[in-house]
């Protein structure tokens, strides 16, 4: 099992449909017998990032890669990107607006979130350039968490 | 506790998962911020919301919630009800405010996620 990429379409400010490409990740996991645990981890991770996406992005892109080592979760949007990172990344920072908190989200947990959930994140992000984050999740030889 | 016995226990009525009240529940948790939940909430647990969205499925599926109690007497949009059929998440509208809905639950023995009561 290695290099499989399944890749899914993320539509801006489309609330409705906003977490779908998480739970078809979800889904495709359970499918492939990894470990619940694991599924989880990056099942929030994909929701979380996938809700930022669709809140602060233009259209964007969830996808998950199978390594034999690692899982890697991408997501990737075109929208007006983050001012500062290191901010952002902290647990209650957020540029949310209203109608984002009525929904339950803003409450800058997002990143955070992320960042606990998985092994390894790199955020990339420029003003106006769109915004690419990448989570590693390490496996060990059954396929569990390390 | 059994779900059943929560629903006796908040006077509410089971909006989705009828088939599902023999599941049993220990820990609950209440909040309307998502990212909460995402951040704390534990498997199979009872998600206690005033919020009554699709995110607030879409979340507990992939937080694993067990089951999901809207207060305050909301019954959510048929969408909300459709998409947790399909995903056999139990919902339940209790007719009152969090802060009674957790204390009637807190009564139950029911703890908080990390155990504490």
């Amino acid at each position: 099992m290695s290099g499989l990429k399944k890749s899914f379409y993320i539509k801006a400010r489309d609330f409705n449909r906003a977490g779908e490409a998480s739970i078809n990740v979800q889904n495709f996991l359970k499918s492939m017998n990894f470990d619940p645990g694991l599924i989880r981890r990056i099942a929030i991770c994909g929701y979380e990032g996938e809700m930022n996406a669709v809140m602060h992005g233009g259209d964007g892109a969830l996808s998950i890669e199978i390594d034999s080592d690692k899982l890697v979760l991408e997501i990737s949007d075109d929208g007006y990107g983050i001012e500062d990172i290191e901010l952002a990344m902290q647990a209650g920072f957020s540029t949310a607006a209203d109608e984002h908190r009525e929904m339950g989200f803003g409450a800058g947990m997002g990143l955070p979130n992320m960042k606990k959930n998985s092994d390894q994140i790199t955020v990339q992000s420029e003003k106006g350039k769109g915004t690419q984050v990448q989570m590693i999740f390490f496996l060990n030889q059954g396929g569990e968490i390390v | 506790m059994k779900l059943s016995e929560v629903v006796d226990a908040l006077d509410a009525r089971v909006l989705v998962g009828e088939d599902h009240m023999d599941k049993e529940v220990n820990k609950c948790g209440a909040s309307d911020l998502m990212s909460d939940i995402l951040a704390g909430l534990a498997e199979g647990c009872i998600l206690l919301t005033g919020l009554a969205t699709v995110q607030v499925i879409r979340t507990a599926m992939v937080a694993g919630v067990g089951a999901v109690v809207f207060v305050r007497g909301k019954i959510p949009p048929q969408e909300v009800l459709d998409l947790a059929k399909t995903q056999d998440l139990p919902l339940i509208s209790s007719p009152y405010s969090m802060f009674v809905s957790c204390g009637r639950l807190h009564d139950c023995n029911l703890t908080g996620l990390t155990g504490q009561r």
